[in-house]
């Protein structure tokens, strides 16, 4: 395009500049889909991610994620040339598959689109059609029982989040194991869908099902394979995640509860069980605080015809009495909440609950996911397409005490002088950012705490002499 | 156990075996998982420093997400350099292209932030989508009235070193713009530095002892207005050399600035760099203060570097890092620890630099270009390395096998070049080796019971020294595979 061209487009869009509402993103929140959609599937067993665009993307996500969970995070790569670019992605594709499946002889493979192979217009489905056809010819049929498992999910970066990258990737994974049959006679188990949590928080809800005894699919599961033990031998795939025999039974489960609201209709596994098996959805808020907790488990009792767990119910009764020692360090105090919109809309709603006035509920969540996520939430109160720029710039008269969210949020607390309660992701500044619980009653007693002691920490070192009692 | 990939192999040797038939400097192999990032990420890190400028990102939200804050470069001014602007492209540019978005965000990046000047980064898509960067930047440079450099770093065009040479490209155009502020005859230009916690002020600093005026350090703590009067300093001091060579030619051909590598890491190196620097300049008392400096630091610190190297000695290291210059560093420092690199690579060397690696390292050392974590993992063990140097994407592969790690990467937040440095550099190897922490460790406890039982087979005495026991651990393990 020459000068005067680009010259003309240009200045149909120069009164909108003028307003001075930013069109970018500046230190924006949000990572892109790839990013969610390569952390579910490490919470599928046996499964490797493989990203079909640049080896940068893969190379950048396993970076970022290292530093958060500090696993080894291995995933694979298409690597696109320049050729690939032009003549298409099928070739490199069919050759990274043939690769890692040589390599960590995975039981699955994750394939993520993104913005490079979407834009080429890879028919990816076509692509692995033909791949697996090639590999049946060509090798023993015999073999066939050791083939990994081929997930694809579409994962274009420029379209919505990481968040919306995660929720589209376990939905690949139900639509493709699961039988596509209207169940006829469903069973006692729970399947567990669960939204972007920590691997803490995954080990409570296998808390939480083992008090209710029952059988259960918690998808995905990364409380391993993405904060494991020490090992005594590398392992070329950390152990743990969902099984893939568990979720074939997922068709024929009592009922489904899915944590998290902010998920398309296309990207919700729940809603196709629903549809597709007849598995009653129960779609909730992710369970923190005491309301959005009490949800979930009404959902579970609903499901499973049981009553709470006593174990929960003593927790639950903890946390009230927490809330009331803690009561007078937090009524009134003003928050800054940011990250992914589930984490956001809980969060808020805990604070809520303790008196703490969310200011500021910011989520880099694009505009149409949010709209279009139908959850008749107050969703007006995030900010959406957020960045952390903006959020300065509009906090600072609203005279906050406190920061929650991810370790990003660091310099906003820093340049505001007040604490930064780290949770949600990435934490890339502190050990244990895996192991941060917010879920359940004893997640929320945990994040109760902590916002409660950071508080009180502020206020004693403020104070002239300060003091070792209250 | 895990087999090199076949299409791997020439890209993985052993000294003293092997003919070093390098097959390197090429496209990562598809599903290999390489260590490598992309054109977009050579170009990043290379600008990054640059403080005064504004970076902006024209792509998806996560190339600016994954690279904001991603260095440890320190500015000792304004701090542009650490915001992260993105055109957050939609669907609706992927449609509809993304000059107009491009020329919004830019024209109120400047107007809001006031920069010296513009990076505008292209990504994957920007290449697809067929949006003329160049023109946009001209126009937004002519109406704003500062440079707003395009760089041609479309993640997919080539590796890593290719998104270097767009940013040589770049910083090219700001070179020579700048006649009038005095310069020194004895001046150079610090290339290839990014000032990670400090260490281009580390340098700097000797150079101001050795009476030697640096023009512009490129990039750590970069300023625009350096850039523009680069082209009268007498010497190009390039270190890292993957990144920054392709700038030196380039000067050297239009400007006549000749240039030489150097290293800042380790003694040898560093020595060599200051020693190399004063031969080239035309006062010759610089030499006799470079002497002088010398002879005052080089003792005091082989002086403070003893007891670590007591401690360390006979401990064996695997390195992997990004440039192979900074690999032949690192066997030659911790050579000084008493220690022998064993695994040793980089993600960019060329056949010659793996030629010099082998020339550096003992026979049955394994040298590995652009590897991945199921091969280091496989020679570390092999090697029975206690310790592995690398970055933060390596870190956790030396943690699952109850290793020891240094971070000789973007986020270090010691510095680890010059004398100072090397201090720095034995006190860190030495806190991960020495924590108390391994022998709690399953891969450890493991080595250790296979030592055990070794030594109860060969009924050989045990020695009290702790070095050589760990030796017989690691190898014991090594054994076992």
């Amino acid at each position: 395009m020459n000068d005067e061209k680009v010259n003309s487009a240009i200045s149909t869009v120069q009164t909108s500049v003028s307003d001075h509402h930013f069109v970018l993103a500046r230190n924006g929140c949000n990572m892109c889909a790839p990013l969610g959609a390569s952390i579910a599937y490490r919470g599928i067993q046996g499964c490797i991610p493989l990203i079909h665009g640049s080896q940068g993307c893969a190379t950048y996500i396993r970076r970022y994620t290292i530093s958060h969970f500090r696993e080894p995070v291995d995933i694979a790569s298409s690597n696109f040339t320049e050729a690939t670019a032009i003549f298409g992605g099928k070739q490199n594709l069919s050759t990274a598959l043939g690769n890692v499946t040589r390599q960590y002889k995975p039981e699955a493979v994750g394939i993520t689109s993104t913005c490079l192979s979407e834009t080429i217009g890879d028919d990816i489905p076509m692509i692995l059609h033909e791949y697996t056809a090639a590999r049946d010819a060509s090798e023993p049929a015999a073999q066939e029982a050791s083939y990994p498992q081929i997930f694809y999910a579409s994962t274009p970066s420029y379209k919505g989040t990481h968040i919306n990258g995660f929720h589209t990737a376990v939905h690949s994974v139900v639509t493709k194991i699961v039988p596509a049959v209207r169940c006829t006679k469903r069973g006692s188990s729970v399947n567990v869908i669960s939204g972007f949590v920590s691997p803490e928080d995954l080990r409570e809800i296998h808390t939480i099902m083992k008090e209710y005894n029952v059988n259960y699919t918690l998808i995905p599961d990364y409380s391993k394979s993405l904060d494991g033990p020490s090992w005594e031998e590398y392992e070329k795939l950390p152990d743990g995640g969902t099984k893939i025999s568990d979720i074939r039974t997922m068709g024929q489960a009592a009922g489904t509860v899915y944590l998290g609201k902010a998920v398309l209709n296309e990207q919700n596994a729940g809603l196709w069980l629903n549809d597709v098996c007849g598995i009653p959805l129960h779609q909730i808020l992710l369970p923190v605080g005491i309301e959005n907790t009490d949800a979930f488990f009404a959902a579970l009792n609903e499901i499973t015809g049981k009553t709470t767990p006593a174990e929960q119910a003593e927790i639950r009764g903890r946390l009230i009495d927490a809330y009331i020692d803690g009561h007078k360090y937090c009524f009134g105090k003003r928050a800054v909440v940011y990250g992914d919109e589930d984490f956001v809309l809980s969060v808020c709603a805990f604070l809520r609950e303790t008196g703490i006035v969310p200011v500021i509920a910011a989520t880099g969540a694009h505009k149409k996911v949010v709209t279009e996520s139908g959850t008749g939430e107050k969703l007006e109160t995030i900010s959406e397409d957020a960045d952390f720029e903006t959020m300065l710039e509009k906090v600072r008269s609203l005279e906050p005490d406190i920061v929650i969210g991810s370790s990003k949020g660091y310099y906003l607390s820093r340049r505001l002088n007040i604490p930064l309660v780290r949770c949600g992701f990435p934490v890339h500044d502190r050990i244990g950012g895996q192991r941060i619980l917010t879920l359940g009653y004893r997640g929320t007693l945990t994040l109760f705490d902590l916002v409660c002691n950071a508080l009180m920490q502020y206020k004693q070192e403020k104070a002239g002499k300060g003091w070792s009692y209250v | 156990m895990f087999e090199v990939l076949e299409a791997r192999k020439k890209q993985v040797f052993i000294n003293g075996q092997d003919n070093f038939d390098v097959s390197c400097d090429k496209a990562s192999t598809a599903g290999a998982v390489s260590q490598r990032a992309c054109v977009f990420c050579g170009s990043r890190v290379v600008l990054y420093p640059i403080a005064d400028a504004i970076h902006v990102i024209h792509g998806p939200i996560g190339c600016a997400a994954y690279t904001w804050d991603l260095r440890g470069s320190m500015s000792s001014g304004p701090e542009l350099h650490r915001m992260c602007f993105s055109t957050d492209i939609r669907e609706n540019e992927v449609i509809y292209g993304g000059e107009k978005k491009l020329y919004a965000v830019l024209c109120e990046l400047i107007d809001e932030y006031k920069p010296n000047a513009a990076f505008v980064y292209g990504t994957c898509i920007v290449g697809l989508i067929g949006d003329d960067m160049d023109a946009v930047c001209r126009r937004v440079a002519q109406e704003k009235g500062i440079p707003v450099l395009p760089v041609h770093s479309e993640g997919f065009k080539g590796t890593k070193k290719d998104g270097y040479h767009a940013a040589c490209d770049a910083l090219f155009k700001l070179i020579g713009t700048d006649d009038t502020t005095p310069v020194s005859e004895n001046s150079i230009n610090i290339l290839g530095d990014f000032n990670l916690a400090g260490e281009t002020w580390l340098i700097e600093n000797y150079y101001r002892r050795m009476g030697v005026e640096v023009v512009a350090a490129i990039t750590g703590d970069g300023r625009i207005e350096q850039l523009r009067r680069a082209h009268r300093a007498s010497l190009n001091v390039v270190q890292c050399s993957g990144s920054m060579v392709h700038l030196a030619q380039m000067m050297e051909e239009k400007y006549g600035i000749p240039f030489i590598h150097v290293s800042y890491f380790g003694i040898e190196d560093m020595t060599q760099a200051l020693y190399d620097v004063a031969e080239r300049m035309e006062d010759r008392s610089i030499m006799g203060k470079t002497r002088a400096i010398v002879r005052r630091d080089v003792p005091e610190l082989l002086k403070k570097l003893e007891p670590y190297k007591k401690a360390l000695q006979g401990k064996k290291a695997a390195a992997y890092v990004g440039g192979s210059f900074k690999a032949f560093s690192l066997v030659k420092a911790l050579r000084h620890l008493g220690m022998e690199t064993v695994v040793v690579g980089s993600q960019t060397g060329t056949k010659e630099d793996y030629e010099y690696l082998k020339s550096i390292t003992v026979p049955g050392t394994v040298i590995l270009d652009d590897t991945n974590p199921l091969e280091l993992s496989k020679f570390i063990l092999e090697k029975n390395a206690e310790l592995l140097i690398g970055g933060v994407k390596e870190r956790p592969i030396a943690y699952k096998m109850g290793i020891g790690f240094v971070d000789h990467n973007h986020e270090r937040k010691e510095p680890l070049a010059c004398y100072e440095g090397m201090l720095n550099f034995a006190k860190e190897v030495y806190t991960s080796l020495m924590s108390p922490v391994w022998k709690y460790s399953p891969a450890r406890i493991r080595a250790v019971h296979l030592r055990d039982r070794s030594e109860l087979f060969e009924e050989k005495d045990t020695a009290d020294d702790r070095s050589a026991s760990d030796d017989r651990i690691a190898a014991a393990a090594g054994g076992q595979k």
